[in-house]
């Protein structure tokens, strides 16, 4: 049943990239519980708006969880203290009534802020662009049900390529390792027939864009597989160190 | 395989590999060091089995070759950890979450591999003080002489490592320190031992919780394992 | 203005073979000349941008999120249709073309939609070569479900996913060719205006969301790929950054808007709980496959539910109201989308509405659970009752879902003819941008095989075609005076925004605008509110201009700024909506005029005066547009009234 509660937020603000940024609390009221949490930022901006005031800047747009856009690391988690959902599936009924929330950016070296809780995760489009994808070009491809594929092979790399790029596992990891984030992309790939060709050179060719541009290394805490709300599993990274490692020894 | 080592994957795939080398060590270490207490089981007198042991390691061509590699494997560990920590400081960035990490069921030893491993590399410096310097070097003074069956060769004259190490587990501020080491040692491995596995590559979800139970049973076994040959040396030998 | 559809010779279904044996194309030393502009990164701008990239072309690809990945084609559930017949049911690219002009109700171009039945099987094949892991059945071989508004399973999915699944086989394309240095990608950038340069488009005027900064791209050619203006309903299953304002740009400088008004309404979406509502969510119309919709059948049973009182599963069998099978024998639940849309409202309007406002129906698996097992319904629709659950914090699996329509589609845009070029030359527009292919209601699982139709198949034809003549057009300075100018409005605009310095939030605004259009434009219209809206949008657009808004200075990263921006491109599509409404006197697809519908309440065509689409062109600030008509012809198929009784 819907009730409203009150809370305390503790909310991190940076003008942009350069500038030294802070926490700053703000109090919200009558807050439903049925609403989403950032339903309840809409009403916070409200507020500060009416006060003249500039709003808090935060990334979000579809709003159904499959986006990846949103991005904030709540009271420890990054989406927030829920399983298997993004910020915007985060509801307040998740939280108690004159609670304290902290509000913070994704904290990682690779992923900078931009302004208040927004960062700049375009690493992984760069990582992206350094291998993750199947070198075919538009027509002459062969009929799709050319190649059978097993369909538990095609559902594992369905679940490795639900991935949908938030960079949580960056967020939750303590190495800011973006190996979770890697490994479905080359798993989802090296798993199909499609993509297996190709299947050393993306591996090695990502990981070195990975290590390029500052991700950590993986130490198997797992996690990032905890906190994903796709539920990406590590199993998946131990396929990229084998599909790295064989293509290395391969060199 | 060029740059393979320059890669993240492959530095951890060296302290994987020099890791999984290092439990094999133990094993071998543990091996020997169970003869501390069985010696009354096989029908030996106190201390002969050990003796017998510690010889072997002592005289051994290939165990002589392999030495130096041991060493060097302790080294790689310890110099790859240390690279690859501070790698991912960096990577983490200097801006920490004012709410922490709340992330529930992440073991506690996955993120404290570091601190635990400073705190074997303490204790190894106190091992290496109290045992292997002696032994090896005599520094810190040389072992007495004793004989004892060797081999099936007879009786044989070397260093009664034995009445060193019985002699040490008298001291029971050294007793609770190979405890608190042991046990230490026993977290390192609980997720060394599958993660290792992990940076292998050899692992799926199927094998990823084999894999966690067989590292929880040979962590215990070799951490336990040290720890009570300690206590029952203090316990029962003195 | 000339609307020239340049629909080519022959019989329909040789168009396009005729259309590509004859068009002219572009050798490969010049395309590397040749430079184009693609503005959004979804289904058919990413795909678009990929596959021009792959041939050759300087592409330029903008996005306004932080990642092309993040373009709202990845929020489709279903699937993508197409006309493969794999099993084996009587599907042919005939039928596909068939059932997509019957369902949007004969306002669709025959020659487009034919097309679009032809190329939708190679989208298949280049999805699965992309890696798309598309559902599979344990032979290995593609599986296929069924959706509204068709007889036969033609629809390909991953998972609830698909959107998802094709846009990243898009979004890896694009990234190679970015690694490849043929597409150049400027994310968080957005345009806000077109440059015309005797008059052919040659440019974009941007603004960098993270600097404020307003820069200027030539491009011998600019595709606009912006998707749909639904979110002029403020809520909508849109994504929160969804906009209209490319169209809206467009169309200023001379493009024609065709058949504004037909917005789709989608039946199943998870009904507003409150003022702060900010966006809709849809729950994918496969749950229709085994979901019963219904209403209580007594007044007193819907007050003791709205009051607590009463559970939905406390009513027996013949207390329920199986509105939908009642009405529609034939089709059931499986009516198309704004058949099922209706009916709901009527319920609701009649007074037996469930929930808290009144405005919810129950969509009730009991039935398939009991037929089925709550397994085999888990595997089914797991993910989308664990979404609703998180929701709603009730379990479907216990309780009856609660839904209501909601805006979700465009099927109106930017008039492209057969090349899918716009009125202004060397201006293209495609996927949901573009007036495309759906008429008056687009059917389930056909907006993803438009939008890759479009971006793969259809646009790097046509647009060489325009290019082949560009060939010795030089890259041109952006300092020329076009470019200065249209700078000039961009600033001109924003100061005028930003220097109103009134009391309301954007979003205060924003709410108003849905309200009107709700209200008046929304699922049922008539005469007097469609003109009442014309009214009220005026005065609210008075008001925008008088009491916005805007913290915040305009040379740093401005969200406000970018929502007002985008809110006063949605006042001028709003009443561009309402006024084609007004228009179109008859009710067809999504369109309903409460004025003409059967004694039954279905929707009633005019086919004598309205077989034309709509296509609006600007006149001026506050100046009446100008109607003008393409005439639909139909060859190929006999144009009757739908029927799913």
């Amino acid at each position: 049943m819907e009730k409203t509660i009150n809370l305390t937020l503790k909310v991190w603000r940076q003008k942009d990239a350069k500038a030294k940024g802070g926490f700053e609390t703000y109090k919200v009221n009558n807050i439903s519980t049925d609403s989403s949490f950032l339903e309840m930022l809409d009403v916070l901006n409200e507020q500060l708006i009416s006060e003249g005031q500039e709003p808090v800047a935060f990334d979000h747009d579809c709003r159904e969880g499959i986006c990846g856009m949103c991005s904030l690391y709540i009271n420890g988690h990054p989406h927030g203290p829920d399983d298997d959902i993004t910020t915007c599936q985060l509801h307040m009924r998740k939280f108690k009534d004159g609670e304290t929330v902290t509000i913070e950016p994704w904290r990682s070296a690779a992923f900078p802020v931009i302004k208040d809780l927004i960062v700049n995760r375009h690493a992984f489009d760069e990582i992206m662009a350094a291998g993750g994808y199947v070198s075919v070009s538009t027509g002459g491809v062969p009929d799709a049900n050319a190649i059978p594929i097993p369909k538990p092979i095609a559902d594992e790399a369905m679940d490795a390529a639900s991935c949908i790029g938030c960079g949580a596992c960056v967020a939750a990891c303590k190495n800011g390792s973006a190996m979770l984030f890697v490994s479905a992309k080359v798993s989802q790939l090296a798993l199909l027939p499609q993509g297996k060709a190709e299947a050393s050179r993306r591996a090695k060719a990502m990981v070195a864009k990975m290590d390029e541009l500052g991700f950590g290394a993986c130490t198997n805490t797992g996690a990032c597989e905890i906190e994903c709300p796709k539920g990406i599993s590590i199993a998946n990274i131990a396929r990229l160190n084998r599909e790295f490692l064989s293509a290395k020894l391969k060199d | 395989m060029a740059n393979l080592f320059s890669s993240s994957i492959g530095k951890k795939l060296i302290m994987s590999l020099s890791g999984l080398f290092l439990i094999l060590f133990l094993l071998i270490h543990l091996t020997i060091n169970s003869f501390l207490l069985l010696d009354g089981v096989f029908g030996f007198e106190e201390g002969q089995m050990f003796n017998a042991g510690a010889h072997f390691m002592g005289t051994f061509p290939l165990i002589k070759i392999v030495e130096p590699i041991l060493g060097l494997g302790f080294l790689i560990h310890i110099v790859y950890s240390l690279i690859l920590s501070f790698q991912n400081m960096k990577a983490r960035g200097s801006a920490k979450y004012a709410s922490g990490s709340k992330t529930q069921d992440v073991e506690w030893t996955s993120k404290n591999m570091l601190p635990l491993g400073i705190a074997l590399l303490a204790f190894l410096a106190v091992h290496l003080v109290n045992f292997w310097l002696k032994i090896k070097f005599g520094i810190g003074g040389h072992p007495a002489e004793a004989e004892f069956p060797y081999l099936g060769t007879g009786m044989v004259h070397g260093e009664d490592a034995y009445a060193l190490v019985n002699a040490a587990f008298g001291n029971i501020l050294l007793v609770l320190c190979y405890v608190v080491g042991s046990i230490a040692l026993a977290f390192h491995l609980s997720h060394g031992f599958w993660s290792s596995f992990q940076t292998i590559g050899w692992n799926n979800q199927i094998w990823m919780q084999r894999l966690k139970v067989i590292g929880n049973i040979i962590a215990w076994v070799i951490g336990l394992g040290f720890a009570v040959i300690a206590v029952g040396q203090y316990l029962f030998f003195q | 203005m000339k609307l020239d559809s340049k629909i080519p010779q022959g019989a329909v279904a040789q168009k396009w073979t005729n259309y590509k044996n004859n068009q002219k194309l572009v050798n490969p030393a010049n395309k590397r000349k040749l430079d184009v502009i693609v503005v959004g990164t979804g289904l058919a701008g990413g795909a678009a941008a990929a596959s021009l990239g792959e041939l050759g072309f300087n592409v330029k690809n903008f996005c306004i999120q932080d990642s092309p990945r993040r373009a709202h084609s990845i929020a489709a559930q279903g699937g993508v249709n197409a006309a493969k017949n794999y099993p084996n049911d009587g599907d042919s690219v005939y039928r596909l073309f068939y059932d997509t002009i019957k369902g949007g109700d004969y306002r669709a171009r025959e020659a487009n939609v034919h097309r679009l039945a032809e190329v939708s099987n190679s989208i298949i094949d280049q999805c699965v070569a992309q890696g798309v892991p598309f559902a599979r059945e344990y032979g290995g071989l593609l599986d296929n479900r069924s959706f509204g508004g068709a007889q036969v399973s033609r629809t390909f999915y991953a998972k609830g996913q698909t959107g998802q699944q094709l846009l990243l086989g898009a979004y890896s394309a694009l990234m190679r060719q970015v690694n490849a240095g043929s597409v150049t990608m400027y994310t968080r950038t957005e345009m806000i205006d077109l440059v015309v340069i005797d008059g052919k488009a040659r440019g974009i005027i941007v603004r960098d969301l993270v600097s404020g900064k307003i820069e200027r791209h030539f491009g011998h050619a600019v595709v606009i790929a912006t998707g749909g203006y639904g979110n002029a309903f403020f809520l909508s299953t849109n994504a929160m950054a969804s906009n209209g304002s490319v169209a809206m740009q467009v169309y200023k400088k001379g493009a024609a808007m065709a058949n504004p008004c037909f917005a789709q309404i989608h039946p199943t979406c998870i009904p507003v709980h409150g003022e702060f509502q900010s966006k809709l969510t849809l729950m994918s119309e496969s749950l229709r496959n085994d979901g019963r919709i219904w209403v209580p059948k007594k007044k007193e049973d819907v007050e003791a539910i709205r009051a607590g009182k009463k559970k939905p599963t406390d009513l027996s069998e013949d207390e329920r109201d199986y509105y939908l099978e009642r009405r529609y024998p034939a089709f059931g639940n499986l009516v198309p989308r704004d058949v099922a849309s209706r009916a709901a409202k009527e319920r609701c309007d009649a007074g037996f509405g469930v929930g808290a406002t009144g405005l919810a129906v129950y969509l009730d698996f009991k039935t398939a659970i009991e037929r089925l097992g709550k397994d085999a319904i888990e595997a089914r629709y797991g993910n989308l009752f664990q979404m609703y659950e998180k929701i709603v914090d009730d379990n479907p699996y216990e309780t009856p879902m609660m839904i209501y329509p909601a805006i979700h589609y465009t099927m109106g845009g930017v008039w492209v003819d057969y090349e899918l070029q716009t009125t202004i030359p060397g201006l293209f527009a495609a996927g949901e941008a573009n007036f495309s292919d759906h008429g008056a209601n687009r059917l389930g699982a056909s907006a993803l095989m438009q939008g890759l139709a479009d971006g793969y198949f259809v646009l790097p034809y046509t647009i060489q075609n325009y290019l082949a003549d560009e060939i010795h057009t030089p890259r041109m300075s952006t300092d020329l005076p076009e470019f200065e100018e249209a700078e000039k409005g961009v600033q001109a605009r924003i100061d005028r925004l930003m220097s109103i310095q009134g009391k309301k939030s954007v979003d205060t605004l924003h709410k108003e605008l849905g309200h009107i259009m709700w209200e008046y434009v929304g699922m049922a219209r008539n005469e007097a509110g469609l003109k009442k809206a014309i009214k009220l949008i005026a005065e609210l657009k008075k008001e925008f201009y008088s009491n916005l808004f805007i913290p915040g200075d305009k040379e740093t990263m401005n969200i406000e700024l970018e929502k007002a921006i985008r809110l006063e491109d949605f006042l001028i599509t709003g009443d561009l909506m309402a006024r084609d409404a007004l228009n179109r006197e008859e009710s067809c697809g999504g369109h309903f005029r409460e004025e003409y519908q059967t004694e039954e309440g279905e929707a009633l065509r005019q086919d004598d005066k309205f077989m034309y689409a709509a296509c609006w062109e600007y006149m001026g600030e506050d100046k009446e547009p100008k109607l003008n008509k393409e005439p639909l012809v139909y060859e190929e198929t006999e144009v009757k009234t739908r029927n799913y009784k």
